[in-house]
This record gives structure tokens, sequence and C-alpha cells, in this order.
């Protein structure tokens, strides 16, 4: 129970009372003073052991932004430093009006979708297998965790020495050509590695909302005659909402972020680069910090963006809005 | 019947187990086999070896490229796990135990980190690196993995913290230990094995980190594994590099499956706990 400003005679009565049990370090009867003290060194110790984290976060991450903004806004090419000058909107005008960044941007997006989906499907399964099985749980799990940890850069060598032709397994499985070379057929090995890697990690975030599914429910809805399917539908889906919204929101994010993938599998040939890609390209290829750095800031607004989004449709997903459907 | 549905669904869940590990097992098995390939039957294409060496891992070690790549691979991510846990438990023991304005602030500005697109900061880190004389260096890569590993960390232990009997301390103290006695006797065991899944889960993901470290180096000085994997061109520049590449990645893959087999059970509380009370 929480300490009113304005105090009535029941509750300084009642509080008095609790007082000696619930704060042993306090002196005496009189409440505030001390309280306030005791308050402000915990509010100093809090801060105090919060600082270092918080400092590097921002260090490392808000100082770079804001200046990445300021690159952005300058003709700055490290081949030719001496053409540096402020050009304003110039950069962005340039890459939104630049097919590489649409390219790489609906290829992003496609692979987001795709993996997101599929991932959420498979997920599902996964995490139903881990929770539920009746013999090797250990085993599966611990098979399960080897995607989630493998080095992605490891995995995407894996998968290229697969379906290159001649050395790999995969190669001839599909057609007498090499399947990394064409588009359509690299990006759905680029989703598929994806897909190899993340899906133990969708399963897990999945797993901790199936913990929270009341196994009472599940036997109320068999002895009323639920099938598998409703079971799964109508109890267990609703309840793993919330767990649901958070591992799509970080999958999301994750997948639009997909570079190592892409960079030993393609290396961004035939189209197949993602956002991330064009701008290291940019960057450490081209040594152009200002286009560079306007994709990043753009980047950095699309995943913004997603995420409001996002946190937007929790908003709706709050628990009032399924209530009203019930009733 | 009973004992017949029990069989089938043995069965069943035994298949789907089954189907599991090998969709997990498949690729790492076949990076292995082909580390374990002579050049000859290289590109043979067979999934289990023909002839079975151990040129691949002997060339690797022989090679400076590769020894070094691994030295920086190790003390990169060690460093940034040693400090990213401290300065998170520092974090959490506050989130979990204090009272103070902007706590909520600091869970929602970890949040941020932890689902920021890591290419934003490659650009302007690259430039200010290079102002700062830290580009291609420990150090360099050592910071944005140390951030990036905060979220991770603050939001598991603060999981774990939440969960720890603290009146035990109070106890303690009560039956005249002092305060770095109940902390050492009582609360730092009872912590240990929440930061020990951090560091886990920590350390993965610095060792698993390709962007940072192809962007933010330059030469073999500051290069990790993964980063230098690529640049790969075997013994000699006419050889092919895909055995020594195999070999390599199996090196570094075999840390991760030994967590991976031991610690098992932990890295799947430590991964649950954090997303749910998070």
């Amino acid at each position: 129970m929480s300490i009113n400003a304005t105090p009535t005679g029941a509750d300084v009565a009642a509080e008095e009372t609790r007082q000696p049990a619930a704060v042993p370090k306090q002196r005496g009867g009189r409440r505030k003073p001390p309280l306030s003290e005791n308050k402000k060194a915990e509010r100093r110790l809090g801060l105090l052991l919060c600082a270092p984290a918080a400092l590097v976060m921002i260090a490392v991450t808000a100082y770079p932004i804001i200046y990445s903004v300021w690159l952005s806004l300058q003709r700055f090419d490290l081949r030719f430093p001496d053409q540096r000058e402020f050009i304003g909107l110039e950069n962005y005008v340039t890459v939104l009006t630049n097919e590489f960044w649409w390219t790489a941007f609906g290829v992003t997006m496609l692979i987001t979708v795709v993996t997101v989906a599929v991932e959420l499907v498979l997920g599902m399964g996964l995490a139903i297998i881990m929770h539920r099985t009746i013999i090797g749980r250990g085993l599966v799990r611990t098979s399960a965790l080897i995607p989630y940890g493998i080095v992605t850069v490891v995995a995407a060598f894996s998968w290229r020495y697969a379906w290159t032709p001649g050395t790999g397994y995969l190669a001839d499985l599909f057609s007498d050509g090499a399947p990394l070379t064409e588009r359509a057929s690299s990006l759905a090995i680029i989703m598929l590695a994806e897909i190899w890697k993340t899906t133990p990690f969708m399963a897990l975030l999945l797993m901790a909302g199936l913990a929270l599914v009341p196994e009472d429910l599940l036997k109320a809805a068999s002895t009323d005659g639920a099938t598998a399917w409703q079971k799964f539908t109508k109890v267990m889906l609703p309840v793993m909402k919330p767990a649901i919204l958070v591992a799509l929101l970080f999958r999301t994010l994750d997948a639009f972020r997909v570079f190592d993938n892409i960079f030993v599998l393609t290396a961004g040939g035939n189209e197949t680069s993602s956002v991330s890609m064009l701008a290291y390209n940019n960057l450490i290829r081209g040594l152009n910090l200002g286009i560079g750095s306007t994709m990043s800031v753009l980047i950095f607004i699309t995943v913004a963006i997603i995420a409001f989004v996002f946190v937007k449709l929790f908003g709706t997903a709050a628990p009032g809005s399924d209530d009203g459907e019930r009733r | 019947m009973a004992v017949e549905t029990t069989t089938r669904a043995k069965l069943r869940w035994g298949l789907l187990d089954v189907l599991v590990v090998v969709f997990a097992l498949v690729p790492v098995l076949w990076i292995a086999s082909l580390s374990f390939k002579t050049p000859a039957t290289l590109t043979d294409g067979n999934f289990i070896p023909r002839e079975w060496t151990l040129d691949n891992y002997r060339t690797i070690f022989d090679t400076d490229q590769f020894v070094r790549a691994l030295v920086n691979s190790i003390g990169v991510a060690l460093i940034a796990t040693l400090v990213a846990v401290v300065l998170g438990a520092m974090a959490a023991y506050a989130i979990s135990r204090l009272d103070f304005p902007g706590k909520k602030l600091l869970v929602g500005v970890s949040l941020l980190i932890a689902m920021f697109p890591q290419v934003s900061l490659v650009s302007p880190l690259f430039e200010i690196e290079r102002q700062l004389k830290i580009f291609d260096t420990w150090l360099g890569l050592i910071l944005p993995y140390i951030t990036f590993a905060l979220p991770l960390a603050i939001y598991t232990l603060s999981a774990f913290f939440k969960q720890i009997p603290w009146d035990l301390e109070k106890a303690a103290k009560m039956d005249g230990a002092t305060q770095g006695q109940a902390f050492r006797r009582v609360i730092a065991p009872l912590a240990a094995p929440g930061l020990f899944t951090t560091a886990i889960l920590v350390f993965i993901f610095c060792w698993n980190d390709f962007l940072f470290a192809i962007s933010l180096t330059s030469t073999e000085r500051s290069r990790t594994v993964p980063a230098a994997l690529s640049f790969f061109t075997g013994a000699s520049q006419f050889e092919d590099p895909t055995g020594a590449i195999c070999a390599a990645a199996v090196v570094i893959t075999v840390p991760i499956i030994l967590f991976v087999l031991f610690f098992q059970r932990r890295i799947v509380s430590g991964l649950t706990s954090g997303a749910v009370k998070g």
C-alpha cells in the first residue's frame, strides 16, 4: 500500500502500527522526514547504479545517430575530402530517387514479411513440440538452441556450400543451374537461411507465452468436447496474444536488419541487397559518408515507424478489446 | 486401449522430435563434414566425407590470419561480456529493488536500443572512431558490443533478480552477519546462476556479430573470426579456401555447441524469463 501525501486519521494509525515491520531501519514514530531521507538515499543509489549503463548506451547510440543526421546533410566522400560541404537535403533526394535504394527496400520488406510469417507458424509448432513432447524434451530443446547460438556467418557459409553446384548436397535439388546466381532462387535461399537461424528464437519467446496457458482451461475445453484446433484457436491463442505480439515485434525489427546472410550468400549480387547491405556498401566500399549516413537515418526512421505501428497495435490489442468480443 | 494411444502418441512425438533435430543439425553437420574432406573429395557433393583428413585444421592453425582472429574474437567477446554483465547487474539491481526517478525511462531506452538498426550506427561510428583513433582496435569493437549487449543483460538480470528472496539478506543480518557477509554468503550464491546465464547469452551475442566486426576493423589487428572468414584465401592465393573456411567455422562453433549442451536449461530459462517479465 502506498503512502498518501495527505494521510487521513485512519491511514496514520495504520501506518504507525505497520511501519516498524515494513521499514525496520526507520527510527521513531515520525513518518515524513526519515522517510524522505531514506527515499533520497535510495534514489541516489538507484541513479548511481544505473548511470554507467545509461551513459554507455547513450554515448554509443544517441550521439552517433545525431552525428549521422549532421553527416547526412553534407556532401562528404572520403575519396574527395576537399569537396565536403553542407548541401541540405540533397542526399535525401539522391537516395530517395535512386532505384537501387527502392529495390533494396523492397527486398528487405519482402524478406521481413515472408520470414516473420513463416517463422511465426514454424516457431509456434516448435514451441508446442518443445513444451509438450513426452519424450526427449531435453534433446529437442538442445538441438533447437543450436541454430540460435551458431554464428550467422558460419550458417550462411554452410548454406552457400550446400547450394554450390558440384560441392553441395542440395545443388541438384531443383534444376541444373546454380541457384545462387539467379535472383528468385537467391532470395529464397536467403530467406531459408534466415528462417533456419531465427525460428528457435521465435519458438522460445512463444514458449514463454505457452507456459502461461492454464492447464485447467485446456482440460475444461476438452471435457466440453473441443477439438485440438478449437483448443488452439479459442484457448491458447488468446492467452498467448501478448507473447505473440512481443515475439513479432522483436523478430520484425531484427529481420529488417538482415545483413550477414546476404553478405555471405550473394554479396548483394543479382539485386538481392538489403538496405543494410546497401548502406554498408556505400560507406565501406564506396567511402561515401554523406550517402551512407543518409541511408542510416532513413533506416532508423523506417524502424521507428515499424515500432510505432506495433506499439499502436499493442494499444488496440490491450485486454479490453478481446473482452468486448467475448461479451 | 490406453496403452495403445500412449504408444501411438509417443511415436508421433518421437517423429516430430526427429524432424526438429534433423532440421536443426543438418547445416552444422554439413559444414563439419566439409571441413574433414580432402581437397580431392571436397567437390563430390557427398554429405559424408569419403576420405577424412585433418589437414584443413592444420592449415588454419598454421596461418597467422586465423590464430590472430581467434585471439581477437575471444578477447573482445570476453571483455565486452564482463563489462556488460557488471554494468547490467548494477542497473538491474536498481531496477528490480530500488525506487528512483527515470526508472521507466531507462527500461524504455534499453528496449529501444535492443531494437535499434545496427547499420544506422555504422556510418557515424566509423567516422567518430577514426577521429578518436580507436578505429580498428579492440576498444572500437567492445564499445558497440557492450551497448547492444546491455539491454539483453538488463532485461535478463532484472527478471532473475526479481525472483531472489531478498528477505534472506535481512534474516542473515538479524543472525549477526555483517552487510558484506550477508552479500557474500547469501545473496551472491543466489544471484550467481542468473549472472552466469546472462554472461552466456551476452557472449553468444558478441561472438556472433558480423556487421560491426567487418565495418569497424580493417586489419588483422582487431578483425574477429566471422569477419576474417570472408577474407580467407587458404594457405596460398591459388588454393580453394573452402576447406579452411569450414574448419575455421567449426572451430568457432565448438564453444557454442558446448554452451548449448551443458547449459541448455539455463539458456532457455534466461531467454524466456527476460521475454515475459521484461
